[in-house]
């Protein structure tokens, strides 16, 4: 639809015409700020816990694991220095030979999901997976951060 | 030829450049969600008359819902 637009206006006179090509869905993905009716509507992104602890797939499990617990997480998120996530550590893996390089122990690839997903939904979604944490990611796989299920399910109570 | 442009360069040129943002989505879905500043001329409805709210001498970037 909006090649056609760009293409209308500059038949139209316009001299300097952009097509923003992967459009809204791109933008709201990004946890980018939006206006209009839904645009206070209670999203994951608001409920996802930004302070969660991050490492290097370089550095060894035994290092991240006491700056982990210190911090007072069980779990830590594997980026690279674009912030784009890598992979996660959870309890079980944070508890692996603290010897061991982060890439050699991580879970790859955890599933992730974008900001702008209404937080009632992906509570409803949790709770049928029993999933009790989930990752929130930017479209391009940068860490916004950490969803508890008990956070997206306090603010999809106070929506209803 | 209009060129092609992504989140980033939307963001540049907006900001720094004064870009006017145009939602060419019909208006219900307009009213729901928009990109902030963005003024809706739904693409049936883009002629001479509503591109009248439009500066001519500033850059305009249109955007629909994703790859349409």
């Amino acid at each position: 639809m909006s090649p056609r637009a760009a293409w209308r206006l500059e038949g139209l006179g316009f001299e300097r015409v952009y097509d923003y090509v992967p459009g809204k869905a791109d933008w709201f993905a990004s946890g980018l700020p939006k206006e209009g009716n839904l645009a206070l509507s209670p999203t994951i992104g608001d409920a996802a816990r930004r302070d969660v602890p991050t490492c290097a797939p370089v550095e060894k499990i035994g290092v991240v694991r006491e700056r982990v617990r210190k911090m007072g997480w069980d779990r830590c998120v594997v980026v690279n220095k674009e912030r784009v996530v890598l992979g996660l550590l959870r309890d079980k893996e944070l508890s692996s030979d603290p010897k061991a390089p982060v890439e050699e122990a991580m879970r790859n690839g955890p599933a992730t999901f974008r900001p702008n997903e209404p937080v009632g939904k992906m509570a409803q979604r949790m709770q049928d997976r029993e999933a009790t944490a989930v990752l929130v990611t930017t479209s391009d796989g940068r860490l916004v951060g950490l969803l508890y299920r008990e956070d997206a399910e306090r603010l999809a109570g106070v929506q209803t | 030829m209009p060129t092609a442009i992504f989140r980033d360069e939307v963001r540049r040129l907006v900001q720094e450049e004064g870009a006017q943002l145009v939602d060419v989505l019909p208006r219900e879905e307009y009213e729901e969600e928009h990109l902030p500043h963005a003024i809706n001329i739904p693409l049936k409805e883009l002629d001479r008359e509503t591109i009248a709210r439009l500066n001519r001498d500033a850059r305009v970037i249109v955007y629909c819902h994703d790859y349409q």
